[in-house]
């Protein structure tokens, strides 16, 4: 589909959403806010879970009656691309936490991995199904996925091995940051999923 | 610092946009948050209300009360330093604190210089009541700004009073003439770099909060309709009737600050506000301290 038909729902509860919008609009296509449940009964090609705090976003999707819907529309099979936070929501199982959010990414996430904000790095890395070299990942009290499936397809690895960016069927998730680089090859490529 | 460390704590802050971080003393109170949905805490010894009816000198809280915190959460944890005090700021940088805030609500250390942030790699908060002070904050290093309001007073009038200055200053630099800069920024007292950064941005180069009297919300949601990208909420959650509902209440409004009907479901059944004192009844005005 060309960019400018599609439009993207951004979940936009707290955290990083407005970068997200300004990417996806820089490639001609749309975006609508997701802040409350009659929000979703727009025209939504895909959806966008970003960065920002899992238990503040987590909290909000349940108490305003939008976790259901939304999962039924990842089940259903519309594209996710889900970064930091949105990775831990899309989780099926987050490591020394009973919280539970869409569970739809057969992985298990470790949340705060590399530590506390004197932990966060930044670093470049090959990424699978990205073409034209290295992307810089910035990671920000980031999370790593600590296991998944072998249906699961690794896209990407920091220094240490752990992975960080994955595809399972139609939820693209990473555990760094794309909307806050200029690089716009990994929104290019979720657009593309539509 | 360096620039990518700087690019980092710039990032973080972006990361806390749409949320509310609440003043907690006790890892109860911070776990009460986390629950009621704040996207970090700012854990302190005593809120900024009781530090007003105390008086005295007010410092830097106890090292092991902050840990303590930082144990009971996995949401950020900031503490606040006095203005200038960069050996306290070196203490909450050694134990691995998220955010500092050099803030006013302490008693300040320092009567002229503000720390040198640049030379910590753990990121500033600072508060400001005009767009010089806004962005002197930012030339020594710090990588958010909030408004100073004032703090402890369930009053939101300072709060308001200098968000809107700041929006007022910013649209008068966006409507500058480019050979207008070189002279703002000398009576900014800040580098012409930042000055045209506003100018073609129309905005801060770093995240902006609103604090200092926000206590219900109707006035969260006033703050974010102002213009702030989030908010700290100090003495009004835990200083009120039922600190949970109040919690949860303005951590919502913040999401959904122009839907009138759900603010109005929000405001319902809080119990009792903080108290407040009104800005003409105060003897110590914390937004007088640092410029």
């Amino acid at each position: 589909m060309q960019n400018e038909k599609i439009t993207v729902g951004v979940l936009a509860l707290q955290g990083a959403f407005i970068e997200h919008e300004q990417m996806i609009k820089s490639l001609g296509a749309n975006t609508v806010e997701l802040r409350q449940k009659s929000d979703l009964d727009q025209k939504i090609d895909a959806v966008i879970l970003p960065g920002g705090e899992s238990t503040v976003q987590g909290k909000l999707l349940n108490e305003l009656d939008m976790m259901e819907p939304l999962k039924a529309m990842i089940k259903a099979g519309k594209p996710v691309l889900a970064t930091c936070a949105g990775l831990i929501l899309l989780a099926e199982h987050i490591e020394e936490d009973d919280h539970l959010y869409f569970g739809t990414l057969p992985v298990t996430v470790k949340r705060n991995a590399y530590g506390r904000q004197l932990g966060s790095f930044s670093q470049n890395a090959c990424i699978a199904g990205v073409t034209g070299g290295e992307y810089l990942m910035r990671f920000i009290r980031a999370p790593y996925i600590a296991g998944s499936t072998e249906q699961v397809e690794v896209l990407a690895r920091d220094a240490k091995n752990h992975i960080v960016g994955v595809r399972y069927e139609n939820q693209l998730a990473f555990a760094f940051h794309p909307e806050l680089t200029g690089d716009t090859r990994i929104h290019e490529s979720f657009l593309n999923m539509v | 610092m360096s620039e990518n460390r700087y690019e980092l704590n710039k990032e973080l802050a972006q990361m806390l946009k749409g949320g509310v971080i609440m003043d907690v003393t006790t890892p109860e109170q911070a776990k009460i948050a986390e629950e009621a949905g704040a996207c970090a805490v700012m854990a302190l010894e005593r809120i900024p209300a009781d530090i007003r009816a105390a008086g005295g000198v007010s410092r830097m809280s106890d090292p092991k009360m902050i840990q303590g915190i930082q144990e009971a959460v996995s949401i950020p944890v900031m503490a606040k330093c006095r203005i200038g005090h960069f050996a306290e700021a070196q203490v909450l940088e050694a134990i691995e604190i998220d955010y500092i805030d050099e803030s006013e609500v302490l008693s300040p250390a320092d009567d002229v210089y503000h720390i040198d942030k640049t030379k910590f790699k753990v990121p500033f908060v600072c508060g400001a009541k005009d767009l010089g002070e806004a962005l002197r904050r930012i030339s020594e290093g710090a990588s958010m700004i909030r408004t100073k309001g004032e703090p402890g007073t369930g009053d939101v009038v300072q709060a308001v009073r200098h968000m809107r200055m700041l929006n007022r200053e910013i649209a008068k630099i966006q409507a500058l003439r480019s050979d207008e800069l070189f002279d703002e920024a000398k009576k900014l007292q800040v580098s012409y770099d930042l000055v045209l950064y506003v100018h073609e941005n129309g905005k801060l180069p770093v995240v902006n909060f609103a604090a200092g009297g926000i206590a219900t919300p109707a006035d969260a949601a006033l703050m974010m309709q102002l213009g702030a990208e989030g908010l700290f909420v100090g003495s009004g959650i835990f200083k009120s009737g039922n600190p949970q509902k109040r919690a949860n209440a303005i951590v919502k409004a913040v999401t959904n600050y122009q839907d009138a009907k759900l603010i109005a479901e929000l405001s319902k059944d809080l119990g009792e506000a903080m108290v407040g004192i009104n800005e003409q009844e105060i003897e110590l005005l914390m937004a007088e301290r640092g410029k």
